[in-house]
């Protein structure tokens, strides 16, 4: 072979195949981990069953779901049983029948669903219970914990209460329902606080049924009676607007510290900036969304057993004052469709 | 016609009288009792925390006088006031926005009331129907929260539910103007006349020449504009609407008024005076309850004891008979 034909050969074997492993390098690796996530949960089943739709939490959680059921393709389908727990125990129970993948579950109490959830797990339904907890442990748990909301709003009230520190130790509990996860648990996380200082009296324990115009009621009959009063923890934003409308009204503004809890919706976040509430817990509900995903991505991926494996996770709290307003706290629903 | 102001004897007769002194011992008992219930300032709370609950019970009161009952109060109240929010926060002037509220507000009243009146359903139903309707429709259509907060930037709106007159609460002067037009209208008016003629005897009345079916439309178109007035109230005290209020008791809240107050569920009989009479004592017992700060199963204990009680004596006291007792009688 001549040398120039060598030559020649070497210059079509480079112009041949150069451009080809230059491709290939270009194209980069294939991750058979990414298409199997993609591809895995197609098709699969999961059912969301909400205390109730149309309020700021199950609202926002359902945008989160929905947007990663569309992204790896699985059906999210959700049963609103509007606030009836006799309606959630129907659709449960005829979930148990339909054998979806996957319930995410919003119990109304502690006790009502409690078996259901587990014989949901002992007919393979994997199950993870949302923000409100009930008395069954299932494969995950993800939301506040609401024992730490209770101590946070106690501790933030004792520091503005205590004994020499505001107008006198007197303070006020407005609960929701006296059955709700939110609530028991709640209570005891405030008074495990107030136990530790028996400086501070607790002048009034109601429950509003999370309305707001029957909270604002009681907070003013309180402040009728108790007008010194210095602090006041309320369980939950939406019923509390009309806490702190009376405590407003009352021109106590300054006196009353008011402490609450919620999603941190932009409205609850309004309420913080009109200075109605002093301090504002957020349980982060795009945050809660993002863990929910993962857990719903995570279980649907395992090969375990419903049941088998007992995971929960209680997702950081976020203290809102007048100060931490912003994008990053609050938030809209149209911000998460 | 009794007279205004009866004597001992004759109190303990009528169930009004006997609530009106349950009424009387209740205020001494907490007066003596409970440190500063007796204060202006408590007083004023007491009426006002009822305010709203007495301006319902008085559309009520009127339904319930032309032998109805109208159990989609709570719903029209939370739909019509949440919708006409919903519609502010999404561009509408408030003011536009509450008269659209208070324009299908008064459309379902007219529509149950052809139910009743034309497809003779016998309104217990009707209502109760309609009720689940008119949430279901707000909850679909009209808005997605149902938590809605008064839109922001209007000022004037905060005035209905917090403002004062002469030191005294709006909301407490709505509810005693309202207390007397209704009274007028009761009293004064064709209208109230062939309302109890209605209520007496049903079918006497139309033969006599009173214009049923009109009649029974405008009672409920009357129910459920007040319904909406009450939403006004409530939501501007407040600063927000909760619609979930539709799924409480605070219909059987209303009803409790009603019948408390003495004006018969069989209709035809029972003055402004009884709501007014209702109101207060629901009004002495959850504020002092709450000032007691007794638990919330009790006080609904309390509450359901108290309706049953006052429902037997209604019963002992207007007896029913074949005049009286009728289908869709409750």
């Amino acid at each position: 072979m001549s040398k120039s034909l060598l030559i020649k050969l070497m210059a079509v074997a480079w112009v041949v195949f150069v451009p080809f492993a230059a491709q290939a390098q270009n194209k980069g690796l294939e991750n058979p981990r990414s298409t199997a996530f993609h591809g895995e949960l197609e098709g699969k089943n999961v059912v969301f069953l909400p205390l109730s739709m149309g309020f700021d939490l199950t609202e926002g959680w359902a945008a989160k779901m929905r947007q990663q059921a569309e992204r790896l393709n699985y059906n999210f389908e959700i049963r609103d049983p509007a606030w009836s727990t006799d309606a959630g125990t129907r659709a449960l129970q005829s979930l148990i029948g339909e054998k979806p993948d996957l319930i995410v579950a919003h119990n109304p109490d502690i006790q009502s669903y409690a078996r259901l959830l587990a014989r949901a797990q002992a007919e393979g339904i994997k199950v993870i219970q949302i923000n409100l907890e009930s008395n069954t442990q299932t494969d995950s748990y993800v939301g506040a914990d609401w024992t730490e909301i209770g101590q946070q709003a106690a501790l933030a009230v004792v520091d503005r209460c205590a004994e020499g520190k505001g107008v006198s130790s007197k303070v006020a509990i407005d609960t929701g329902v006296p059955t709700a996860a939110s609530d028991v648990f709640q209570l005891d996380g405030i008074y495990r606080v107030l136990d530790q200082h028996p400086e501070i009296e607790v002048v009034s324990q109601q429950a509003t049924e999370y309305n707001p115009e029957k909270a604002r009621a009681i907070m003013e009959t309180v402040l009728q009676q108790h007008p010194d009063l210095c602090g006041a923890i309320g369980i939950w934003d939406n019923q509390d607007t009309g806490t702190a409308s009376a405590i407003q009204q009352a021109g106590k503004g300054d006196q009353v510290f008011l402490v609450t809890s919620g999603g941190g919706n932009m409205v609850g976040c309004e309420n913080v900036s009109k200075g109605l509430f002093s301090l504002y817990i957020s349980y982060n509900v795009p945050l809660q969304g993002d863990i929910l995903n993962a857990e719903i991505a995570r279980l649907l991926r395992s090969d375990a057993d419903a049941g088998e494996m007992k995971a929960m996770y209680f997702n950081p709290l976020t203290l809102i004052t007048k100060d931490d307003v912003n994008q990053r706290n609050c938030w809209t629903l149209e911000d998460l469709q | 016609m009794r007279s205004l102001a009866p004597g001992p004897a004759s109190l303990v007769k009528s169930q009004e009288g006997i609530v009106f002194l349950l009424a009387l011992l209740a205020f001494l008992a907490f007066a003596l009792f409970l440190p500063a219930f007796f204060s202006a300032g408590n007083l004023l709370t007491l009426v006002r925390s009822v305010s709203i609950l007495g301006i319902l019970a008085l559309g009520m009161a009127l339904v319930v006088v032309g032998r109805g009952i109208d159990v989609s109060m709570v719903a029209t109240m939370v739909v019509s006031v949440s919708w006409a929010f919903a519609l502010s926060r999404s561009g509408y002037p408030l003011e536009v926005a509450l008269l659209i509220g208070a324009g299908f507000a008064l459309l379902t009243g007219i529509i149950i009331g052809f139910a009743v009146a034309v497809g003779e359903v016998p309104p217990i139903f009707a209502t109760l129907a309609a009720g689940s309707i008119i949430y279901g429709l707000g909850r679909t259509f009209f808005f997605t929260l149902e938590m809605q907060n008064v839109p922001p930037g209007e000022d004037w709106f905060a005035l209905i539910g917090q403002g004062r007159i002469l030191g005294i609460p709006v909301t407490v002067v709505a509810f005693a103007m309202l207390c007397f037009v209704a009274h007028i209208l009761l009293s004064r008016t064709r209208f109230g006349w062939q309302l109890y003629a209605m209520g007496n005897n049903p079918e006497a009345a139309k033969i006599t020449g009173v214009p049923f079916r009109p009649m029974v439309v405008a009672q409920y178109a009357i129910s459920a504009f007040v319904a909406f007035g009450a939403g006004l109230i409530l939501a501007s005290s407040a600063s927000a609407i909760n619609a979930r209020l539709y799924n409480s008791t605070f219909i059987y809240d209303i009803l409790l008024v009603v019948v408390l107050g003495g004006i018969g569920l069989n209709g035809g009989h029972g003055k402004i005076r009884n709501v007014i009479l209702g109101t207060m004592f629901v009004g002495i017992l959850l504020n002092g309850m709450t000032i007691m700060n007794i638990p919330f199963t009790v006080q609904n204990l309390v509450k359901g004891v108290v309706l049953l009680f006052a429902i037997i004596i209604d019963s002992l006291v207007n007896p029913r008979d074949e005049q009286t007792s009728q289908q869709g009688d409750l």
